[in-house]
């Protein structure tokens, strides 16, 4: 299993990366608030956390999991899309079992 | 399934409480809207795809229309289309008749000092067509970043004065935009290029739109920007360049000036695209129709078009030299020229430009979205989503503040270039014995005297209790918020009756006024402080005046002989017609004259007023 991403996320992910100037990675984690239990977060990666942190590494890009948060998030695929005229990124995850209305949020 | 944007370590919101922040360029012909994304300021197109918003409302019946529908329709419909609204913004009726000649909306005549202008849906203010733009950009902000917006940024004009900054902020609160700021577009450029993390140092911005020039002269000191100077020209821009192309089209294809108006503007379009296509091509070949059939085919060569515009660029660069000037600088230190507006993409603007500040101006970021883009960043900073160490852009007052003291001299308050927000307080007393009201004039200017300065409100302090003059405490407070706007307070301090007012749209003030205001303080410097003087000395002789009178009055007859009291009648009258001379000397001396014509008078008003007090008691309970 693990942490992957599609070809147009990972082509985001880099230009955010070069235009930020610093960064290793992106973070993808889960935190328990939100309207449906778990909520996703997507940060910048400066510096591993050695200890907790996994790693993976998909399109050239790495993604920054810790070991609790990849529990939820294991087999997600993070993607890019569209809806209108908001962008942004998706995690579809096998493990969630309902999300709220926004999906923000979900519990597994 | 929410589309999530990338966040600075640590800095992931909770769900549904990420704090949507934008960056709106309201501009006199165009408007953009920008917000930071995922660490990325970019601007927000429409669903089809445009950035570029025409700032142009029309009001038909039942409907109102923005941007570009609008824009369709103004030759059309020209009466109910309204373009340029910023030109109008926060001026009041009697400036729109000296600038508004060009425009051809019908203006109402109101009482109140705001102009409106006669359209199908009614009376339109140039705040509510503002207001429109604002709202549309706002909802494609929302739609795009897929959720409420908690503040925006706007920019306006460094010389934008305190009724223009107001009536933008009056837009934005119509349109139902909670405004964090108001922030000058130079500095907003110079924050797109990440300037203001930079060293200290004096940055020129070199802003040619579509219809005006600006040039702005910053000086970052220690992460404030301030405004050294400003200067430009409001009918000058990228519109005079295809005039001067589609001029020389017409000489050359022997089309007449009193051509059908749908033939020039097509010969103007004509005229823009080459212009466009000449900033990376050599040459441009042009195919034009002639008017009663026929077509004329030529070429326009670089050279040739750079001849046509060059008088036009030189305009400009007067324009810069006379800002250096104003700001003091020499062009050595300058450390950047930034270019903004779309006009800056012709290679000839830049040579110029580059020529005369004696370095490559920065061109990097696209010339039509910098301001949005520095608006956006400045938004995200204020929105909370930056690291704490983020240091907050400052602004600065362009112009002193103060108020106008006894004798019509200014009490400056707030002096010009401080930065804001600020708050400063100053004590006054009365002039008068018994006086019970006070009238309090704001003025703005740089100028010695009320008279020379900007009178920006005026408002009364009644109900001071009656005291001799001098007694009276009266506490002045000017505080200046974040987006510039004045508030004046005024307190006596024994009973704390109140009074205040708040700079609302009165009149406007154009940048030609703005740096000749500044340029008048420096020319009137000597009889500046000549008229000070003058104005001092009469204020102390009407003292003298007015104390003597009002003793003369209690005890004179008591304590003068008819002699004594006809040399200081004789003495007071010298010094009431001395006041009347324009000769600060010549008061100062009959002044003194009645002083010392005087002096036994005081001295036996003292002695009765200690006998007065000593009667009755025993001369020990004064030791």
């Amino acid at each position: 299993m693990g942490i992957s991403l599609t070809e147009t996320a990972a082509e985001r992910v880099r230009s955010f990366l070069d235009n930020r100037g610093k960064g290793v990675g992106v973070r993808l984690a889960v935190k328990t608030s939100g309207c449906s239990g778990m909520a996703y977060v997507i940060e910048f990666v400066d510096e591993l956390d050695e200890e907790n942190d996994v790693v993976f590494e998909d399109h050239g890009v790495k993604l920054v999991v810790d070991k609790k948060s990849l529990l939820y998030l294991d087999g997600t695929e993070v993607d890019f899309g569209r809806e209108g005229l908001n962008e942004g990124f998706k995690f579809n995850n096998p493990n969630a079992k309902a999300s709220c209305g926004c999906g923000e949020s979900f519990t597994v | 399934m929410a589309l999530l944007q990338i966040a600075e370590p640590g800095q992931a919101a909770a769900p549904h409480q990420h704090k949507l922040a934008a960056g709106i360029d309201l501009g006199t012909t165009n408007s953009l809207v920008a917000a930071v994304r995922s660490g990325q300021a970019e601007t927000l197109p429409d669903e089809q795809g445009r950035h570029l918003l025409p700032s142009v409302v029309r009001y038909t019946a039942d409907h109102v229309e923005t941007g570009h529908v609008a824009s369709a329709q103004a030759t059309r419909d020209p009466l109910n289309t309204i373009a340029s609204a910023k030109r109008l913004i926060g001026r009041a009726v009697s400036d729109i008749k000296s600038l508004g000649k060009g425009l051809p909306y019908e203006f109402v005549q109101t009482d109140s000092s705001v102009p409106r202008i006669h359209t199908m849906a009614g009376d339109v203010s140039p705040i509510e067509v503002s207001a429109e733009i604002l709202k549309v950009l706002a909802r494609r902000a929302e739609d795009t970043l897929g959720g409420e917006l908690s503040g925006v940024v706007i920019t306006v004009p460094a010389y934008f004065d305190d009724a223009q900054r107001q009536a933008t902020k009056d837009a934005a609160r119509l349109a139902g935009l909670h405004v964090f700021r108001l922030l000058n577009e130079p500095t907003a450029a110079a924050v797109a290029y990440g300037l203001d993390r930079g060293a200290d140092g004096v940055h020129a911005i070199f802003d040619l739109g579509g219809g005006t020039f600006d040039i702005s002269i910053l000086r970052l000191n220690k992460g404030v920007f301030e405004v050294l100077s400003t200067g430009g020209d409001s009918a000058l821009g990228g519109d005079d360049f295809d005039q001067a192309v589609a001029e020389w089209i017409m000489q050359q294809a022997g089309i007449a000036d009193d051509a059908e108006h749908k033939v020039l503007r097509q010969l103007m379009q004509d005229a823009r695209h080459a212009k466009e296509a000449l900033s990376d091509a050599e040459s441009v070949d042009l195919d034009i129709a002639i008017p009663g059939g026929g077509r004329w085919r030529g070429r326009l060569d670089r050279d040739t078009f750079n001849a046509l515009v060059d008088p036009l660029i030189r305009k400009t660069i007067n324009a810069c030299r006379r800002a250096l000037r104003d700001a003091g600088v020499d062009v050595e230190e300058i450390q950047d020229v930034v270019m903004v507006g779309g006009s800056t993409r012709m290679p000839r603007v830049r040579e110029k430009v580059g020529e005369f500040f004696r370095q490559p101006p920065l061109v990097d970021i696209d010339p039509d979205r910098v301001v949005a883009l520095g608006a956006a960043i400045q938004a995200d900073v204020l929105a909370g989503n930056k690291p704490d160490d983020e240091i907050l852009l400052l602004d600065v007052t362009p112009l002193s503040l103060g108020l106008e003291t006894m004798g019509g001299l200014v009490e400056k308050l707030i002096p010009r270039n401080t930065t804001i927000p600020v708050a400063r307080a100053q004590e006054f007393t009365t002039f008068k014995d018994g006086q019970t009201a006070m009238v309090v004039h704001v003025v703005q200017g740089e100028r010695e005297m009320a008279e020379h300065c900007r009178s920006l409100a005026r408002f009364e302090l009644r109900g001071i209790p009656p005291m001799v003059a001098g007694a009276a405490r009266i506490r002045v407070t000017f505080a200046v918020d974040a987006d510039g706007l004045l508030n004046v307070e005024a307190e006596e301090l024994s009973q704390g009756v109140k009074a205040s007012v708040t700079v609302k749209p009165s009149y406007g003030l154009s940048d030609e006024e703005i740096t000749g205001m500044l340029q008048a303080s420096f020319e009137h410097a000597e009889e500046d402080l000549e008229e000070r003087r003058l104005a001092e000395a009469r204020v102390e002789g009407m003292r003298v005046v007015e104390a003597l009178q009002a003793a003369l009055a209690k005890d004179g007859e008591a304590l003068l002989n008819a002699e004594e009291r006809e040399r200081i009648d004789t003495a007071l009258q010298q010094l009431v017609e001395a006041i009347e001379v324009d000769d600060a000397g010549v008061i100062d001396t009959q002044a003194k004259h009645v002083e010392k014509v005087c002096e036994f008078y005081v001295e036996r008003r003292m002695n009765t007023g200690i006998q007065e007090a000593m009667a009755g008691h025993n001369v020990n309970e004064f030791e």
